[in-house]
């Protein structure tokens, strides 16, 4: 029961990667690729119908989270305190620029809500990177369960490290770099002519960043925390998964080289969830590693809630999915096909 | 400590009251969308679309801003109450998840089909998915609701070994005792906002001589839900919620309506100011054996005052408990009042006309968001000094590792964040108010 809970947060928290990791990497490169007034509505209306829906998977997963692992939920969220606080001023901020930002026609409003946009993107990708950081780490957990993390202390790498050091930010960048070439695959996607030719320049040179700090981070979890290859020891089918993340990698050079756009947005989601997934099953069954004593650490079975709560859940949980998946179809195919801006008046 | 636990208290309510000045208009606007989208399949006229997507726009803002203003609220029960988290996720995981899983992803996938596939839906179509997010708005409310009630009212739990409290009933939670009354006063409380700040829009118009066909759909709409809101929010609804208080926590009953002693025949203060060192009230104002019929349906039924409770059971702030209350209650009735008036002069075809009124129901607009505000203060300071009724106190709730330096600089970043939100927020609808819902072409289209 614990194990079906670690998968379906898991896949909530991918499925939150893939979706707002589109429209977060759309922000990032829109200052880049969108030059005029109609490239940036273009490309803002191309994520405009899904982003919110998008952002659901995180609350629904941090919701998730807390039902099925109320103790971890605590524990993290009250820890990494600072960093949350300001993950949610960013997220509003960039709801904030994408929701107001069409309301004036005037140049300055729109090149505020713009840079807003971008930039706020921009940090929360490398926000989320260094958060999956720190969970594969460790934390300074103390013998209840609790701990709270500075932001910064001496970036090296130490028991009591703060949020960022210097193996934090190196998966900050990859996944700024992972979620950029997502977007920019999708904007591909979604338009035509110069836009188009300079989301797939994006999409190219993100797409190479992504393997070169991926395989730096592969590196370096294998230099700070080499317990997590003791799954994969055991049980040597878990490299199912990070083979199938490179084949996602592999198809989207391929893809790209082909200009065939949708290919590459579904190949970079592959590589997404092929690296969530190998990510988890190291990990398996800690939630949150202690750095301080082994035998702190938050596990699936000393943090989940009791059987008869998450037995019961399963059942609407199940339910829920389908549904869910069932809208998100239907949106997503009342959208389907190149982005056109609307006449004017059209939308409100 | 006891400044880390003040701090925390600030933020969630500060966090939390701005919250809730969004939903409660998108839940009541929900429904006003779904009713004029239903007269406009009706009646063909196409006044009624228009209205429709004028208010559409008005709940697309208030919808952004309840979003993000939501995401804070599901996040401090993890970073500011931790503690809590871990002691009760088990049982209140359950609601908080389920309206993630059922009601969000039904709201925000639906809000992207009304708002921007109009053309693509046709127009049953585009009924649907209006009514698609009013129920997933109603449903949000539900679960939310359904989490406070067992704040307030515990039930169908059983503690574990290490002191948390786990799920006993499934149904149980759902079928709370306490839940029922509360959700249905709490979404009518929204669509008096709603009706209210359709009726204000609508008076301006005609006051101003500006889009006066539309003045008149939205005060006819707006009044008509505002008087049926406004009886039912007193009476079944506030009744049955009042009477739950006087079940399940006595003491919160003789605090809100400011009863200091026990007694037979109990008055009902109107207006008064509870004096906490001589523990009475000061300059009452008061209505004799009222209290105790409307608590017991009896004129001479014994209720039972504060000093019938140990002191440390009392509210910890019992005089802003009680001001919460009555303004509740006070605002209550006059809405009522206004809503009658205007309902007769609607009927008597001479609302459009009447000025004073107009003024009234353009100026009114702001009260319902005090008074839900109100009702919120009263419910949650009703339930002090427990955090979980009779469970866990407040004091045991917070986060053991966050400092209260830290949640003040959280707090305060909060408050510089949403008065520029408040801000924005204000400028875009009077933006919209003062446009009105004029033909689309002279609109700036969607982004």
């Amino acid at each position: 029961m614990e194990i079906f809970w670690f998968i379906a947060v898991g896949f909530m928290l991918t499925m939150y990667v893939i979706l707002d990791g589109f429209d977060l990497g759309a922000g990032v490169i829109h200052l880049l690729v969108a030059k005029t007034e109609d490239e940036r509505r273009t490309v803002l209306n191309s994520i405009g119908p899904v982003w919110d829906g998008n952002e659901v998977w995180l609350l629904a997963a941090g919701g998730t989270l807390y039902f099925a692992f109320p103790k971890v939920y605590a524990s993290s969220f009250s820890g990494f305190y600072l960093p949350l606080m300001m993950v949610l001023w960013l997220l509003m901020l960039r709801a904030i620029g994408i929701e107001f930002r069409h309301h004036l026609r005037h140049p300055m409003w729109k090149a505020f809500w713009d840079v807003t946009f971008s930039l706020a993107s921009t940090l929360l990708a490398i926000f989320f990177g260094a958060a999956l950081g720190n969970v594969v780490r460790g934390v300074p957990l103390n013998p209840e369960g609790y701990f709270f993390a500075p932001l910064w202390t001496t970036f090296t790498v130490v028991p009591a490290a703060g949020i960022l050091d210097w193996f934090t930010v190196i998966m900050g960048v990859v996944a700024l770099a992972t979620v950029t070439a997502h977007g920019a695959h999708f904007i591909a996607m979604k338009t035509t002519n110069a836009l188009q030719t300079r989301a797939r320049l994006w999409a190219e040179r993100a797409w190479w960043l992504t393997l070169a700090t991926s395989l730096l981070a592969f590196l370096a979890t294998w230099y700070i925390h080499p317990e997590i290859w003791d799954n994969y020891r055991h049980a040597p089918w878990g490299f199912i998964f990070p083979v199938l993340g490179l084949l996602g990698w592999l198809g989207g050079a391929y893809a790209q080289a082909r200009q065939q756009d949708s290919h590459a947005f579904f190949a970079s989601s592959l590589f997404i969830a092929g690296m969530a997934a190998s990510t988890a099953f190291g990990l398996f069954p800690t939630m949150l590693p202690a750095s301080t004593d082994r035998q702190f650490a938050l596990t699936i079975y000393n943090s989940a809630a009791q059987e008869y709560s998450l037995s019961v859940g399963m059942v609407w949980w199940i339910i829920g999915m389908v549904l869910a998946a069932g809208y998100f179809g239907y949106v997503f195919y009342s959208f389907r096909g190149k982005t056109k801006l609307p006449a004017e008046g059209e939308g409100y | 400590m006891e400044e880390a636990l003040l701090v925390h208290r600030v933020h969630f309510a500060f966090t939390i009251m701005f919250h809730y000045l969004f939903p409660q208009l998108t839940m009541g606007l929900g429904l006003l969308i779904v009713i004029l989208k239903g007269l406009a399949l009706r009646t063909k006229d196409e006044h009624y679309n228009r209205s429709a997507r004028f208010w559409a726009k008005i709940f697309a803002i208030n919808f952004a801003l309840g979003v993000v203003t939501g995401i804070p609220m599901e996040f401090q029960f993890g970073t500011n109450w931790a503690k809590f988290s871990t002691f009760a996720g088990g049982v209140i995981g359950q609601t908080l998840a389920m309206e993630g899983v059922f009601a969000f992803f039904l709201e925000s996938s639906f809000l992207g089909l009304f708002i921007f596939g109009e053309k693509k839906l046709g127009q049953i179509g585009h009924f649907v998915a209006a009514f698609m997010v009013f129920l997933g708005s109603w449903l949000s409310g539900f679960f939310i609701i359904a989490t406070n009630a067992w704040m307030q009212h515990p039930v169908a739990y059983s503690v574990a070994a290490d002191g948390s409290v786990h799920l006993a009933s499934f149904w149980g939670l759902l079928l709370n005792p306490w839940l029922g009354w509360q959700y249905l006063h709490n979404m009518i409380g929204a669509v008096i906002t709603a009706a209210f700040v359709v009726s204000a829009v609508g008076a301006f118009y005609l006051l101003d001589h500006r889009h006066e066909e539309y003045g008149k759909v939205f005060l006819r709409l707006g009044v008509t839900t505002g008087l049926l809101a406004a009886v039912l929010v007193a009476f079944p609804t506030g009744d049955g919620q009042g009477k739950n208080v006087a079940t399940y926590q006595p003491v919160t009953l003789a605090a809100m309506e400011g009863l200091f002693e026990t007694k037979e025949g109990a008055e009902l203060i109107l207006i008064g100011q509870p004096d906490m060192e001589k523990l009475r009230m000061d300059n009452p104002i008061h209505i004799p054996r009222l209290l105790s019929f409307l608590t017991y349906y009896r004129w001479g039924a014994e209720v039972k005052g504060l000093d019938a409770f140990p002191r440390e059971q009392w509210p910890t702030n019992i005089p802003l408990l009680y001001y919460a209350y009555h303004i509740m209650v006070g605002l209550g009735t006059i809405f009522i009042a206004i809503m009658a008036v205007a309902a007769y002069l609607l009927w008597r075809r001479k609302l459009y006309s009447t000025r004073w009124l107009l003024w009234i129901l353009m100026l009114s607009f702001p009260f319902p968001y005090i008074a839900n505000t109100a009702g919120w203060m009263t419910a949650e300071l009703g339930r002090q000094p427990w955090l979980v009724y009779g469970l866990l106190r407040t004091t045991e709730g917070i986060s053991p590792t966050v400092s209260a330096g830290n949640g003040l600089f959280t707090l305060l970043g909060f408050m510089g964040m949403y008065a520029l939100l408040g801000m924005l927020f204000l400028f875009l609808v009077m933006r919209e108010v003062f446009h009105g819902p004029a033909p689309a072409a002279a609109h700036a289209s969607a982004a």
